[in-house]
């Protein structure tokens, strides 16, 4: 049972959090903002784009100093 | 999102799948007997059919703005890792996904296993290398028929897309008994990981409760935006490592010289 249950843990977290969990973790933290913002005045569409922006570009170039 | 889009995207991602799970169930066919392979995938996929049937049905319960709010996110995460490897691949820094490779390795490691006989499958371990691939490959596909088809009220047509991209490809591998390595693996992940972090990005913030100027057209910025990004984070890998290789022969050829 406990192995089933770590597999299935192993695969979550393969298929949500994968390679890089930064980029989950920034992803969260995006939503979240966009959460609070939506409840005030100012447009909040632009975070999750803004996020990606950022988060894309810094992982790549991470992995690919690090393998070279 | 139409209905064209969303069997398009689900037919797309399916597809990919579809390509890696035919190479397991054909390297099981090859190297150990075709009929207990054929039968753990048909179990794998009457095993997946019955995940999306139950859990399909209860998540078009769940009301709009938490359902794309939480299916949003998860795509999001799930499709940023997709384009994250083929922006990798694409510029060399990852190998390619070569099917033909992995087919051969899959087809060593089965020929060297012992074989016994349980129930009416002749050979279990070829049904279980074959049913443990298609479900491995196949719950992602019920993730996307789930995510897609949930958020668009229309997961019929989501396993629809998916059944199609499934027999279409099992088709060609079987037709064709190798691994379907002219499939343009990496430009096809590269376009799924476009359109995955494209509807997640787009579901999640509006779940959170953005709301996108111009609605569902922003979609038509948002694709082609995120596209862009990976196609120049790609251009940029290459020419890193071509001139990082380049420094490396000039100091090569320096040395020579010196030498």
């Amino acid at each position: 049972m406990a192995r089933r249950l770590r597999a299935v843990v192993t695969f979550v977290d393969d298929l949500v959090i994968g390679d890089d969990w930064r980029i989950a973790l920034g992803l969260a933290g995006a939503i979240a903002l966009t959460a609070v913002l939506s409840r005030s005045p100012v447009p909040c569409w632009w975070v999750l784009p803004a996020a990606l922006l950022v988060l894309l570009p810094l992982s790549i170039w991470r992995t690919a100093r690090r393998r070279s | 999102m139409n209905a064209e889009a969303l069997f398009l995207a689900v037919f797309l991602a399916s597809a990919v799948e579809a390509v890696e799970a035919t190479t397991i169930v054909l390297a099981a066919g090859t190297a150990r007997d075709w009929r207990s392979a054929g039968y753990g995938a048909v179990t794998a996929i009457a095993l997946l059919a019955v995940i999306v049937a139950v859990l399909g049905p209860a998540l078009t319960t769940i009301p709009t703005a938490p359902l794309r709010l939480v299916i949003g996110a998860l795509l999001l995460a799930f499709g940023v890792q997709w384009l994250r490897k083929a922006v990798l691949r694409a510029g060399g820094v990852r190998a390619l996904h070569d099917e033909d490779e992995i087919f051969r390795a899959r087809l060593e490691a089965a020929r060297q296993a012992a074989s016994h006989r349980v129930g009416a499958v002749p050979d279990w371990y070829g049904f279980t290398l074959s049913f443990q691939g298609v479900l491995l490959e196949g719950t992602e596909v019920a993730f996307i028929v789930l995510t897609f088809g949930s958020n668009q009220h229309s997961i019929l047509l989501a396993a629809v897309a998916a059944a199609a991209a499934v027999l279409v490809v099992g088709a060609a591998g079987f037709a064709v008994r190798a691994p379907l390595a002219r499939v343009p693996e990496n430009a096809l992940k590269f376009l799924v990981g476009v359109m995955l972090t494209g509807f997640g990005t787009f579901w999640s913030a509006e779940g959170a409760g953005a709301r996108w100027p111009g609605s569902d057209a922003a979609l038509l910025v948002l694709l082609p935006g995120i596209a862009l990004l990976g196609l120049l984070l790609a251009h940029g890998l290459r020419r890193r490592s071509g001139s990082r290789a380049r420094g490396a022969g000039a100091a090569a050829s320096s040395a020579a010289e010196a030498g």
